[in-house]
């Protein structure tokens, strides 16, 4: 087997586990919160189902198997890529998912291209330049540490609620995700900008980067062919945990600005003890990042020729 | 050379000076520095490390930098000042009309980028190229700077090729848009001394062509085989400029007579290295006076002005050497004592390690190996990279387990132990690394550093009980005292560096020490104390030395028997003057051809009364 399929299928096999992982944290979880599923079922703890219909309920779900082969069924399920039925929507956890997987899709993406593309011109613009590199710290430091929500409420009252310039709540085109993409990518491009800037100034203190001066290359010559590939190692390293910001972040501005998505299903997911969709959430959310993680190493080797001859 | 056509120069420098603003106030890196070149030939310029040779070189190509004040009276090329370039004016000067090659190829050609593309770079910059012809003149280009098969190297990246092959691809993209001038900065000095040999011919034949050539070095042997002028740096500043033949014959600066005699030289009679003192160059009077032999109070007071010194020579010194002051023969050292060749300290025999490559295959690194090392000798291990004398010291330092064969420490089996098995006898073999800054604990103190490795202690209360007096012992025993107890490493000259990393390999009472390249870093009159130094104590305590270096210069200086290496197995191993003279090795031979040499290059004839004057007598 060529290097580079063992390498991938090796991954693979890595990402069953975090999969497999993922899941069990997920079922144990929801087992350890209190309260009987087959009452959330019923439709909450307040509703009154009487014993017979909760009876039903439990034969139903099989929650009267014991807890080692429930266990055993909602594996067997996930490894057909079924993830089981929603306590409270009368659907299946992958249709739930699915439906709101556009709308979150478009937000996450948005908001990472967002985020990078800020980071890089910043990091760019500023990079071995004292004065604006000591601005441009201090707006990022603001942007690191004020969480999403805030921003997204601060958005929504100067360009929503005095500006008008967009749509308050609502789902309607690119207009109404302008304020969620930078709610969601600010925090993130400051980080990044900051290892940009960093890992572009280490770059240029290199002696290729003053080789390629004396060829008489332009200071963006220099930047743009030379130091931010190297820049682009540690932003890679970071890149995964940006996501993982991301994907949390996503469930937060969304209740923010109100927008339908897959966080929204999570929150009620979460508020009503809907465990199989909270199950499902988590198994896919973990499937991402595995994917995603994967799919940066591979850009490493891109990036970095050194990388492609190492052991894999 | 012939001084017949005084043709107008096509690089004039007066007084150049340039002032860096730190924190700690204004550097003054480079004083007064004048210099001028014509079109097809080599001004070589020499200095240790912080004379401000690089910075001079910088400052040429309007690199020196953002901090860098750059002051001249004149700053002339081609008839253009560059006093008055806009940094739109200096950029199409750089790559076009002047080429710069800097020292390490690994680092100076971007890592990531394939070397193509680094070498067409100046060809884009300045619109030298199509997009179609690209290509070709690239591969043109590598080809021409001696780059084998550079069809398929152009698409290679840096760290696929060789060291040699690095370098040539950065002077193949330093002359890619043919400039008239090529600054070269220490172009050799990361290579073996046989790729360094045809790297200096491909600068030679670029002179040859008409291209005037800057070549900055630490290393006079290597700049005696190109320059045609030469001028010494000393603090920032040129103590002695002149024709390289006279200047090497005779030089007239103290500093230019101690650094060519502490060139060591594969000919000639082992001499003692000079005692030279290490200072840092002074602020006011002549900086080399804190160092110089010869210094009296007004070298101290007053900095002395530039005064010619016979035909287009110049010094700047009150009291040059003369043939009666300075330029003696110096004095052998003391005869070694014949070591006793009785008892072997380390026996290797038949020893192999192999190494897994990245890409799966097996490499070997030391192929058959075998010598014995006698107690109080010193054993030079001499060979190009990848020759396999580190994985060699490595196994004798039990840190590799070889494959096949085995080490003997004092008769009794060393490899193929167990570690437990092994540790009570770790403090008998010690090791003196190439660069101690990295094998020291920057957090640690000198006195910590040492105390460490003093036998029977336990490490934290050394410096408590006593161990500090056998730390200032051992620091004496090295040529340092007691004042640099407290420093951190990071606080220390190179020199000073290199002596604490003998004295911790000393704290142990080793029988054997193992130097792996302990001066490739140095200056080269730092590496003459140093060699010195090892020399000394070998005399003094007794300890064997397995000395491994590329440089057969300096191996000469320490060893009694020599061990070449090429591709992992011995070639040939005598005594070291034997295998000096006679070499039985087509590979020893071609090793010692490659040394550069001061009798070598435009100098040699002129050079014989010079050799009469050094010689024995």
């Amino acid at each position: 087997m060529p290097p580079l399929a063992r390498w991938l299928s090796r991954r693979l096999a890595l990402t069953l586990l975090v999969l497999w992982g993922a899941a069990t944290l997920a079922f144990v979880g929801m087992r350890l919160v209190p309260g009987d599923p087959a009452r959330v079922i019923a439709g909450g703890v307040q509703a009154h189902a009487t014993p017979e219909v909760l009876d039903a309920i439990r034969e139903r779900y099989g929650l009267r198997e014991p807890i080692v082969v429930q266990y055993a069924v909602f594996l067997g399920r996930l490894a057909r890529a079924d993830l089981g039925e929603s306590y409270q929507l009368n659907q299946s956890v992958g249709g739930v998912v699915l439906e709101q997987l556009g709308a979150t899709a478009a937000l996450a993406a948005g908001a990472a291209l967002l985020g990078f593309a800020l980071a890089l011109t910043l990091a760019l613009l500023t990079a071995g330049r004292p004065r604006a590199r000591a601005l441009s710290r201090a707006v990022e430091f603001c942007a690191i540490s004020t969480p999403n929500f805030w921003i997204g409420i601060l958005l929504l009252t100067v360009f929503s609620f005095h500006l008008r310039w967009f749509p308050v709540l609502g789902d309607d085109g690119v207009a109404a995700l302008v304020l969620p993409w930078v709610a969601l990518a600010l925090p993130i491009a400051g980080v990044l900008s900051q290892v940009t800037r960093e890992g572009l100034e280490r770059a240029l203190d290199q002696p290729f980067a003053l080789t390629a001066r004396s060829r008489g290359a332009t200071e963006n010559r220099i930047r743009l062919r030379h130091a931010l590939r190297h820049a682009a190692l540690p932003v890679l390293t970071l890149s995964g945990w940006a996501l993982g910001e991301l994907l949390a972040g996503v469930v937060v501005v969304e209740t923010v600005f109100a927008r339908q998505g897959v966080g929204q299903v999570v929150v009620a997911a979460v508020n009503g003890r809907d465990f199989p969709v909270v199950t499902g959430v988590v198994v896919l959310a973990a499937l991402c990042f595995s994917l995603i993680n994967t799919g940066l190493d591979l850009l490493y080797r891109v990036v970095d020729p050194r990388m492609r001859q190492a052991a894999l | 050379m012939t001084g017949a056509a005084p043709a107008e120069p096509l690089l004039a420098v007066e007084r150049l000076s340039v002032d860096f603003t730190t924190r700690q106030g204004v550097v003054r890196a480079v004083r007064d520095v004048s210099l001028s070149l014509r079109a097809g030939e080599c001004l070589a310029v020499v200095g240790e490390s912080g004379s401000g040779k690089s910075v001079t070189a910088r400052a040429l190509l309007g690199l020196a930098g953002r901090t860098a004040d750059v002051r001249a009276e004149i700053l002339s090329f081609e008839g253009r000042d560059l006093r008055r370039l806009s940094p739109g004016q200096w950029r199409k000067l750089r790559g076009r009309r002047a080429g710069y090659v800097l020292q390490d190829a690994l680092t100076s050609l971007d890592p990531l980028r394939r070397v193509g593309d680094e070498v067409a770079e100046p060809l884009e910059v300045h619109g030298l190229a199509s997009r179609d012809t690209l290509d070709e003149q690239v591969i043109e280009l590598l080809a021409e700077a001696g780059v084998p098969d550079a069809d398929v190297r152009y698409l290679q990246y840096p760290h696929e090729l060789s060291g040699g092959l690095r370098q040539r691809a950065l002077i193949a993209s330093a002359i890619a848009a043919r400039p008239s001038l090529l600054v070269a900065d220490e172009p050799t000095t990361a290579l073996d001394v046989t790729v360094q040999a045809q790297v200096l011919d491909l600068l030679k034949g670029m002179k040859d062509a008409g291209t005037a050539v800057l070549l900055i070095s630490h290393d006079l042997a290597v700049v005696a085989r190109l320059a045609d002028h030469i001028a010494i740096l000393y603090g920032g500043m040129v103590v002695e400029r002149g024709p390289a033949a006279a200047l090497l014959a005779a030089p007239a600066h103290p500093y230019a007579v101690d650094l060519l005699a502490a060139v060591p030289s594969l000919d000639g009679p082992v001499t003692e290295p000079p005692a030279l003192r290490s200072a840092p160059p002074a602020e006011t009077g002549c900086p080399y006076a804190p160092r110089c032999s010869l210094a009296d109070d007004r070298c101290a007071a007053e900095l002395p002005t530039p005064v010619p010194y016979g035909p287009d020579r110049m010094v700047r010194c009150w009291r040059p050497v003369t043939d009666e002051t300075g330029r003696r023969p110096r004095p052998a050292p003391p005869a070694q004592p014949a070591p006793a060749r009785g008892r072997a300290v380390v026996t290797v025999r038949g020893v192999t390690k192999r190494f897994r490559s990245p890409d799966a295959s097996w490499r070997t690194a030391v192929d058959d190996v075998s010598f014995d090392l006698m107690a109080g000798e010193a054993l030079g291990l001499v060979g190009e990279s990848g020759s396999g004398k580190s994985t060699t010291a490595r196994i004798v330092l039990a840190e590799f387990e070889p494959d096949a064969g085995s080490v003997l420490l004092d008769g009794q089996a060393w490899s193929g132990l167990r570690e437990r098995d092994r540790r009570a006898r770790r403090s008998r073999v010690q090791l003196i690394d190439q660069d101690p800054l990295s094998s020291f604990d920057p957090r640690f103190t000198v006195e910590r550093v040492i105390a460490e490795a003093l036998p029977g202690r336990s490490r934290g209360d050394a410096a408590r009980r006593g161990g500090r007096d056998r730390v200032v012992e051992l620091l004496g025993e090295v040529g340092l005292d007691a004042g640099l107890l407290g420093r951190r490493p990071g606080q220390l000259s190179g020199g000073q560096r290199q002596r604490v990393a003998i004295a911790r390999a000393l704290a142990p009472n080793p029988e054997v020490i193992v130097c792996d390249e302990p001066v490739s870093a140095l200056d080269v009159t730092v590496q003459a104390q140093i060699l010195a130094l090892l020399a000394r104590l070998r005399r003094e305590v007794g300890v064997s030395l397995l000395f491994i270096s590329h440089d057969l210069g300096v191996v000469r200086q320490v060893c009694d028997r020599v061990a070449v290496m090429k591709d992992g197995a011995v070639v040939e191993i005598g005594e070291i003057d034997t295998v000096f003279r006679s070499p039985r090795a087509a590979y020893t031979r071609a090793l010692l051809a490659a040394v550069p040499r001061i009798d070598a290059g435009p100098a040699a004839g002129k050079l014989a009364s010079a050799m009469d004057l050094k010689g024995p007598t």
